[in-house]
């Protein structure tokens, strides 16, 4: 087996050594009646050629993003990723490294958390960020679960229009924790009245912006009758590169910025994995969640970073930690701090630009086809049309077609009787082309 | 004091540089200043237009103010994070024995075919039709997950092993909800060997942690758990093989005692590796078991992420598996059942966005298709064999906590052997650093003082596993003849010498800031 540098011979020698005749005295500890004596039943090993056809074949069947236009979003995005990226990230020391317990030689990966931390600070106007969570809709729960710990309440307000996925990982969550959720109806046209819903026993308001239905949302007047009455603003955002365009959430008085940033620097990947973005303030970060990197010195006083404030943490406080999470989505943060490096301030306001412009060209040209009305008057690169169609039907007629719509808003909230609604989504990937086959193919199904 | 690039501020003043360079850089250790010290505010290394005008639809809320995140051009980017890497190590870059981590050979066959753009560059939401062989990939890995551990059920979408006992730990919740003994059981037991994890993961949802001892031999005894069992027991959480790299000899007892007080088994499945083909965990009687795709199938740990944490289930929680899961549809293709409603069971619930880390299952898929079902079971047997080598090499100068039998694929030391030595364990593994190798895990588990815990994978050679026995035997013989230095001032050669975490956590500093102005002098 090509992965296997033992020999027959050593493995003989090795036995002998330790002083047994056969590798199964070494498990002697399990049940002997339930030690197996052959292989399980799946297939025997394969050299990479065979693997490479059974995996190539499988993949083949989907239709990849690339490969048609496309205008899928609802959480996850496509972008172009430089090829810089995807060569550094595979870089063995980046790749084949695991979580710098070891700080003086895991300077590289570190190095590349601080900076990070200090990008996600930046982009959302807070004080500190983490060093990643799983993704955005995780990084949520948490961030609920964080200001129940800050406010010592235990009810949360969930705008209805967060991702709706978003929405049932925190419900999930503070369900199993006997914590109480207010979720709001589908907020169609961003005009909720999420106001009413904060009192004295609110932990915090969960609002994304830009919304599922894409506006883009003021903050403000959340934040400041958040505080009023004592509670939090937990700001979510699902497409960071909104942020080189809009005010950030720190700007607009959030307490805990928390998004997905999938975006830069990350592949669509089917959903996974993707890079949880975290940030607070200051006064909080002994309640945050998860790694944090920080600055200190060497015995020769040289410049260092290590993992801090540790005591946090599951592996010190066990049941009285913030969080359970250990593992987080180091690579994928690797990959969203090479990608900003390479865009800079500059290059980020550019691509929401860009992304902004194409969104707004294909809005234009989608109003002009009958049977499509798109409601949003605020938007950044996603919005959501009206369709003279159930939703999920003309998306599958376009798949057929080789164009790949959008997300139909029955798929994410089904039974809710928005089923001709279709969210869309423009980034820097699509062409005019693009645009004329989308509207070219709708006009012949609807 | 330091320069701004962190470097000394003249060249004398480093201790151990007895040849200082202009430049602080010697050869091919080169130090790397922090990106915000070498980007500027107007450099992009992305060439993209300014689009044609438009009138924005953001509702007046643009951003004014400048965000503060410089750039480098794409050669200087390069530079950078290559310099950056060359102070890691890695699994390609030599041994890594970090027991409970399992850092063995990441093929780089999986890094390619996660890229195939069938699943590289297919979105989470596109109609189900046309993620037909995405689909089928995931059910072909849960069906070889469910093969290894004769389950009934797995949950894919947990999205690293913390998460897999969450939703372990959801699943059985929902079950003893379902029995209507949600109000009354509410304890679960943790060994004191556990993850921290696992207590942690607990009292998340809710539950109250009760500690079962570890016996002398290092292992849990199914009299401590019976002590403990009541009605008020929901679950255990038993990590097999357990965190000294011992299976727990008693663990089909325990499994019957808590069935038979109504309880559920969760064990913990980051050690699974030891025993991929040799045992199944559904025949030991768990009932939950999170599987860490990142250890046991070698999906890379990439700096401490991603991870991937399927959940294989037992028949009696099957049903309360969360959404997304996918289900054979009509016509031999694949179905996604993404909501509670669609479902014919009771799922708990949803764990995340869309389907969890479909980029690792590829790279487990590809891992498990290559070893096959004579690899893997291979794989664990030269895992354990590799361990107990370092074991029988080391026996005579080296102390281990339970005697010297035989353990599973990592072996446990405590530091008893350092009596008297003014040599600690992370004096130890800073030592280690200096002679090429990235350290064991230390004071883990918790049940042995000073504890040194070391997994050598089945990915290491018999010549490699020689050089590093004779490495630590040579580290031993030096603490017990007094050469302390050699540990106490480790590590010398690493790209920083020790650094002082203390500090770091009494005045955290965990982002940039621009420097202050220097006032010019007065002269």
């Amino acid at each position: 087996m090509r992965y296997l540098p033992l020999s027959d011979s050593d493995r003989g020698e090795m036995l002998a050594r330790i002083g047994v005749n056969h590798v199964d005295e070494l498990f002697a500890d399990v049940p002997k009646n339930l030690l197996l004596k052959e292989p399980v039943d799946l297939p025997r090993r394969k050299g990479e050629l065979e693997v490479e056809r059974i995996l190539s074949r499988m993949s083949a069947k989907n239709m990849s993003a690339s490969s048609v236009p496309f205008f899928v979003g609802a959480g996850a995005y496509k972008h172009h990723v430089p090829a810089t990226v995807d060569h550094l990230i595979q870089r063995s020391e980046f790749l084949t490294s695991y979580t710098p317990y070891q700080p003086e030689i895991a300077q590289g990966t570190l190095q590349y958390l601080f900076e990070f931390q200090t990008q996600v600070a930046a982009l959302t106007g807070m004080d500190v960020a983490n060093a990643s969570m799983y993704d955005g809709s995780t990084g949520t729960g948490e961030a609920v679960l964080m200001a129940h710990r800050v406010t010592k309440r235990r009810k949360a307000v969930l705008s209805g229009g967060l991702h709706p996925h978003y929405t049932d990982v925190v419900k999930t969550l503070s369900d199993m924790a006997s914590d109480e959720t207010i979720i709001l109806a589908p907020d169609v046209s961003g005009t909720e009245d999420i106001l009413s819903q904060i009192d004295d026993t609110t932990s915090c308001v969960v609002v994304q912006s830009p919304d599922v239905f894409g506006h883009v949302r003021d903050l403000k007047p959340i934040a400041d009758k958040a505080h009023k009455h004592g509670a939090l603003l937990i700001a979510v955002f699902t497409e960071v590169v909104s942020l080189g365009l809009l005010k950030s959430p720190g700007s607009q008085g959030a307490d805990i910025v928390v998004g997905e940033g999938q975006s830069i620097g990350n592949a669509l990947n089917f959903g996974g994995p993707y890079v949880g973005l975290f940030a607070t303030q200051s006064k909080y970060i002994r309640q945050m969640p998860g790694r944090l990197c920080g600055e200190t010195v060497d015995a020769d006083g040289n410049r260092g970073f290590v993992l801090t404030l540790s005591t946090r943490e599951q592996h010190i406080r066990r049941d009285k930690a913030t969080s359970n999470i250990c593992t987080n989505s180091g690579l994928c943060s690797l990959a969203f701090t090479i990608h900003m490096t390479l865009l800079g301030e500059k290059g980020l306001t550019r691509l929401a630009r860009i992304n902004h412009a194409n969104a707004v060209k294909l809005a234009d040209q989608l109003g002009t086809v009958k049977g499509v009305e798109v409601l949003n008057e605020t938007f950044f690169n996603e919005f959501t049309v009206k369709l003279a169609k159930p939703a999920a039907e003309i998306v599958e007629r376009l798949a057929g077609k080789g164009v790949l719509a959008g997300v139909p808003v029955s798929r994410l909230m089904p039974g809710a009787g928005l089923d001709n609604l279709l969210l869309v989504a423009s980034t820097e990937v699509n062409t005019d082309d693009d645009r004329a086959a989308l509207c070219a193919a709708l006009k012949e199904v609807l | 004091m330091l320069n701004r690039q962190g470097r000394p501020s003249s060249a004398g003043e480093a201790g151990t540089t007895t040849h200082p360079t202009f430049t602080g850089n010697k050869a091919l250790a080169q130090i790397e200043p922090l990106l915000f010290e070498i980007g500027r505010y107007g450099t992009t290394g992305v060439d993209l237009d300014e689009p044609d005008d438009f009138q924005p639809r953001l509702g007046g809320l643009e951003r004014k103010e400048a965000i503060g995140l410089p750039g480098l051009s794409e050669p200087e980017t390069m530079r950078h994070y290559v310099r950056l890497s060359q102070q890691n190590y890695g699994i390609d870059t030599g041994l890594f024995p970090l027991g409970s981590c399992t850092m063995k050979h990441n093929a780089r066959l999986n890094e390619r075919m996660a890229r195939l753009p069938g699943f590289a560059d297919v979105h989470p939401l596109q109609p189900v039709s046309t993620v037909q062989g995405a689909l089928e990939l995931m059910s072909e890995l849960g069906r070889y997950l469910v093969t290894l551990t004769n389950m009934t059920a797995v949950a894919l979408s947990p999205k690293a092993g913390a998460h897999g006992e969450l939703c372990g730990m959801m699943a059985i919740k929902a079950a003893i909800e379902a029995k209507g003994e949600g109000a009354t059981r509410n304890v679960v037991l943790v060994p004191d060997s556990a993850h921290g994890t696992n207590p942690a993961t607990a009292a998340l949802i809710g539950f109250k942690v009760k500690p079962v001892p570890a016996r002398e031999d290092g292992s849990v005894h199914v009299e401590d758990v019976k002590k403990l069992l009541g009605p008020d027991v929901a679950a255990i959480m038993l990590t097999n093989p357990n965190t000294c790299g011992l299976f727990e000899p008693q663990v089909a007892e325990i499994a019957k005692a808590i069935h038979d007080a109504g309880a559920y088994f969760y064990c913990d499945g980051a050690n699974f590796n030891a025993i991929v083909g040799k045992a199944k965990p559904g025949d030991l009687g768990v009932d939950a078991m999170h599987i860490n795709l990142h250890k046991t199938f070698s999906t890379p740990h990439g700096g401490g992420g991603p991870g991937s944490g399927p959940v294989v289930l037992s028949a009696r929680l099957a049903p309360f598996a969360p959404v997304p899961f996918v289900r054979a549809g009509k016509d031999g293709g694949f179905e996604l059942v993404e909501q509670e409603s669609d479902a014919a069971e009771k799922p708990f619930g949803r764990m995340t966005a869309f389907h969890g880390q479909m980029g690792m299952y590829v790279r487990a898929l590809s891992y498990m298709l290559s070893h096959g079902a004579d690899g893997m079971k291979q794989a664990s047997e030269d895992a354990v064999l590799n361990a107990n080598y370092i074991r029988a090499g080391l026996a005579d100068l080296l102390s281990l906590p339970f005697g010297n039998k035989p353990c599973m694929h990592e072996v446990l030391f405590d530091d008893a052997w350092l009596k008297d030595t003014g040599v600690t364990t992370l004096d130890v593994a800073k030592a280690m650093i200096d002679e090429g190798y990235h350290p064991m895990t230390m004071y883990f588990p918790l049940v042995v003082h000073g504890a040194m815990l070391i997994e050598p994978t089945e990915s290491e050679s018999k010549a490699s596993l020689d050089l590093f026995i004779a490495t630590l035997r040579d580290l031993a013989m030096a603490a017990k003849n007094g050469d302390k230095e050699r540990f106490t001032g480790a590590p010398y050669h690493a790209p920083r010498r020790r650094l002082d975490e203390t500090r770091a956590a009494r005045n955290p500093v965990l982002k940039w800031t621009p420097p202050e102005p220097v006032a010019e002098a007065a002269e």
